[in-house]
């Protein structure tokens, strides 16, 4: 199976302090990693860094996406490359509907012009899959959405733009059990129909019930203390983080 | 002593798109009475006018030059050459115009904008309207769209201009209103008989070339009882290296339960001194619209004003401003609240960048008769890095307790974060900062026709890409 990202020695930091302390991670294509741990460990900062947020600065190592070293690309250059990042809180844009943003962003992620038609035919089979209201489509991108609402437009941004890479960082977080199934079920077609890679930044079990995990990466104080494969998801579920935060982070 | 202006050998490619000045066409730079009783008299003006424009030029000698806002101090008046006359007389056939003048309004869609969706078009090219339509059935309604000064030697209207012809923005009201009295030319006048309701928009377009040249276009608009009209204005100049000045005038007279939206996207170019006053009476029950967008330009003073003088009537300001690179921007709304019950609604976008400064200055008096009116005025500016410049200044009087009035302002900058949103779905960075100015500046776009809009959009984008100049 082929890498398709490989993490070495990563170090980032914000605002002169340090936060994650050399990350080594790979996933294959088509697997699907879960990152878990506690707050504040750096789980988030990951996921910003692989996709180039400028929020954070790398400091050491480097990021190999698909064969290329992207260490120092610019976020759209990622995005590309087929690399998505499914925001905790996204951020809302007044002026441009998600109907006509997210067409624009599939052809700067595909580099193809898309028939109106063929497009909105696209969306509204993936709004349904997510039980989307399609009024949403012809809203401001996420202006006044709830949260629900507005993570279920990271989904549905997923489903469109079929990347290769989706890195989902805590979408289930503020979610009732509803959403969350539906939201679960948005990956598990994503996967489905793309084949793509996942990891999944979260606290909790119950999005990855639909889904089949390859490998589970435990982080605490910017460092990977523990990996394994599904089974490890149950161990901390029961166990909690304690044994891998002793010492120094707390 | 006044000189000839010298047409300077200079490159070119530094102007955008730009056709060959005759000189002769100059009269000489600087203002004098003999300049304007020669432009009158070339204009064949009525001895009325010939008057108006000499007492002008006497109330702008006495004026000062404006003191309390942008620097004006580039503006060197000796050496703006007031009167640029096409060799052509005023066309309605647009085969007939000249073909450099033809191609300088081919490249700005007027005729193609005409075509699709305008009630009426007039394109002016320096000082005088060369292109001037209005459909068949539009004339058929009484609606007079022409141009001041055909309209002021047809005996229908001559006594209509003669009444209502700097009545509204007196000579004495500033110094360049006085400098406009003096050397006004071109320009339109639209007349709406009472009832008439003119569905499409009209539109005008004007257009400096020469260098040095002012431009000093009047336009006049009475729309009578229960009439509804949508005027649209639209301002560009090509980039010269002198200094260029812009002193029109708009007079707009909004009749009893009339409606008179008035629409302007200004772009000029970026050494341009626009200087314009605009002003409209509302009576009773009647409403003006205002929808303005401010681009381009080295320095503008722009706050076009809306006295309400009958019970009921009301105004809405909706602008958009975007300073860029060596601009200061210095634009708002005036509202003066003189009858009971009136209302007034502004709202207000804007945008610097690149050291641009961008200023919001607005005033809303409400007089002691006017209880029972509302104002509200929402102001929102938005800098683009942290060497640009904005400025809000919001002067209220308020005469009357029985008076509701709010104002709202707030200065922000554009968010790392929704750069960075937008990034990661595959757009580059200046088109997500583009799309998010975009966004600011719905308020006004939506209030545009949808070429206006898409127009408006472009205009953004392009400052958005740092263009030279």
């Amino acid at each position: 199976m082929s890498e398709l990202l490989k993490i070495t020695g990563l170090c980032v930091g914000a605002e002169d302090k340090e936060i994650l302390h050399g990350v080594d991670l790979g996933i294959n294509a088509g697997e699907t990693h879960v990152i878990m741990g506690p707050n504040g460990a750096g789980k988030s900062t990951l996921g910003s860094a692989v996709m180039g947020s400028p929020e954070y600065t790398v400091t050491g190592g480097s990021i190999v996406f698909d064969g290329a070293d992207i260490t120092g690309e610019t976020p759209d250059k990622r995005a590309r490359r087929g690399i998505f990042l499914s925001f905790q809180n996204p951020v809302e844009i007044p002026g441009i509907t998600l109907s006509s943003f997210l067409r624009s962003a599939y052809e700067q992620v595909t580099g193809e012009r898309i028939k109106l038609f063929a497009f909105k035919k696209m969306l509204s089979e993936a709004m349904e899959v997510l039980n989307m209201d399609p009024a949403y489509a012809d809203r401001g991108l996420n202006v006044g959405f709830s949260g629900g609402e507005k993570k279920k437009a990271e989904i549905l941004q997923l489903l469109v733009l079929r990347p290769k890479l989706a890195i989902l960082d805590e979408t289930d977080s503020g979610l009732d059990v509803d959403a969350v199934k539906t939201v679960s079920a948005g990956i598990k077609a994503y996967k489905e129909q793309t084949g793509g890679s996942l990891l999944i930044i979260t606290h909790n079990t119950k999005i990855l019930e639909a889904l089949t995990v390859d490998r589970t990466h435990i982080i605490a104080d910017g460092r990977i203390v523990a990996e394994g494969g599904p089974e490890l998801i149950d161990e901390v579920t029961s166990g909690g983080f304690d044994k891998y935060v002793s010492g120094s982070a707390l | 002593m006044k000189e000839k202006t010298q047409v300077a050998d200079i490159d070119r490619a530094f102007y955008d798109f730009r056709y060959e000045e005759n000189e002769d066409n100059f009269l000489d730079s600087g203002i004098t009475p003999e300049i304007i009783r020669e432009i009158s008299a070339e204009k064949g003006d009525p001895d009325w006018m010939t008057a108006f424009r000499l007492h002008s030029l006497e109330v702008f000698e006495h004026l000062k030059m404006p003191e309390w806002g942008p620097d004006i101090s580039g503006l060197d008046m000796d050496n703006i050459v007031a009167y640029i006359r096409p060799q052509k007389r005023m066309q309605s056939d647009w085969n007939a115009v000249p073909d450099d003048i033809k191609e300088t309004f081919e490249k700005l869609g007027i005729p193609q904008a005409e075509r699709e969706s305008l009630a009426g078009v007039g394109a002016q090219y320096d000082s005088e309207l060369v292109y001037h339509n209005v459909r068949k059935e539009v004339a058929e309604s009484g609606v007079v769209y022409t141009d001041l000064e055909s309209a002021m030697h047809d005996e229908r209207y001559a006594e209509l201009i003669r009444s209502h012809f700097m009545k509204l923005v007196p000579p004495t009201d500033h110094k360049f209103a006085a400098l406009h009295g003096a050397v006004w030319s071109g320009g339109s006048f639209v007349y709406v008989p009472a009832g008439v309701r003119l569905e499409i928009p009209l539109q005008s377009y004007f257009r400096l070339n020469a260098r040095g040249a002012g431009q000093f276009e009047h336009t006049l608009i009475i729309v009578e009882e229960g009439a509804y009209l949508h005027f649209i204005e639209g301002c560009s100049a090509p980039k010269y290296y002198e200094a260029g000045l812009h002193a029109g005038c708009v007079e707009l007279y909004v009749g009893k339960n009339a409606t008179l939206r008035y629409s302007t996207i200004e772009n000029w170019s970026k050494n341009m001194y626009n200087l314009n006053t605009k002003r409209a009476v509302v009576a009773e029950g009647g409403k003006v619209e205002w929808v303005s967008g401010s681009f381009g330009s080295h320095v503008s003073y722009l706050y076009p004003m809306s006295v309400l003088n009958g019970r009921g009537a009301r105004a809405e300001f909706t602008g958009i401003t975007f300073a860029g690179e060596g601009q200061d921007l210095d634009t708002g709304a005036k509202i003066v609240h003189n009858a009971p019950d009136t209302s007034s609604y502004m709202n207000t976008r804007s945008i610097s960048k690149s050291g641009g400064k961008s200023t919001f200055r607005s005033s809303v008096v409400v007089n002691e008769n006017a209880e029972g009116s509302r104002s509200s005025v929402s102001c929102e500016s938005l800098m683009l890095d942290s060497i640009s410049r904005s400025d809000t200044i919001p002067a209220m009087v308020i005469k009357t307790d029985k008076a509701d009035v709010g104002h709202e302002a707030r200065i922000g900058r554009i968010s790392d974060e929704a750069v960075f949103y937008l990034m990661s779905r595959g757009l580059d960075e200046n088109s997500a900062k583009a799309l998010i100015v975009s966004g600011f500046a719905e308020n006004v776009s939506k209030e545009l026709p949808l070429e206006y809009a898409a127009e408006m959009n472009n205009l953004i984008n392009i400052e958005m890409k740092g263009s030279i100049g």
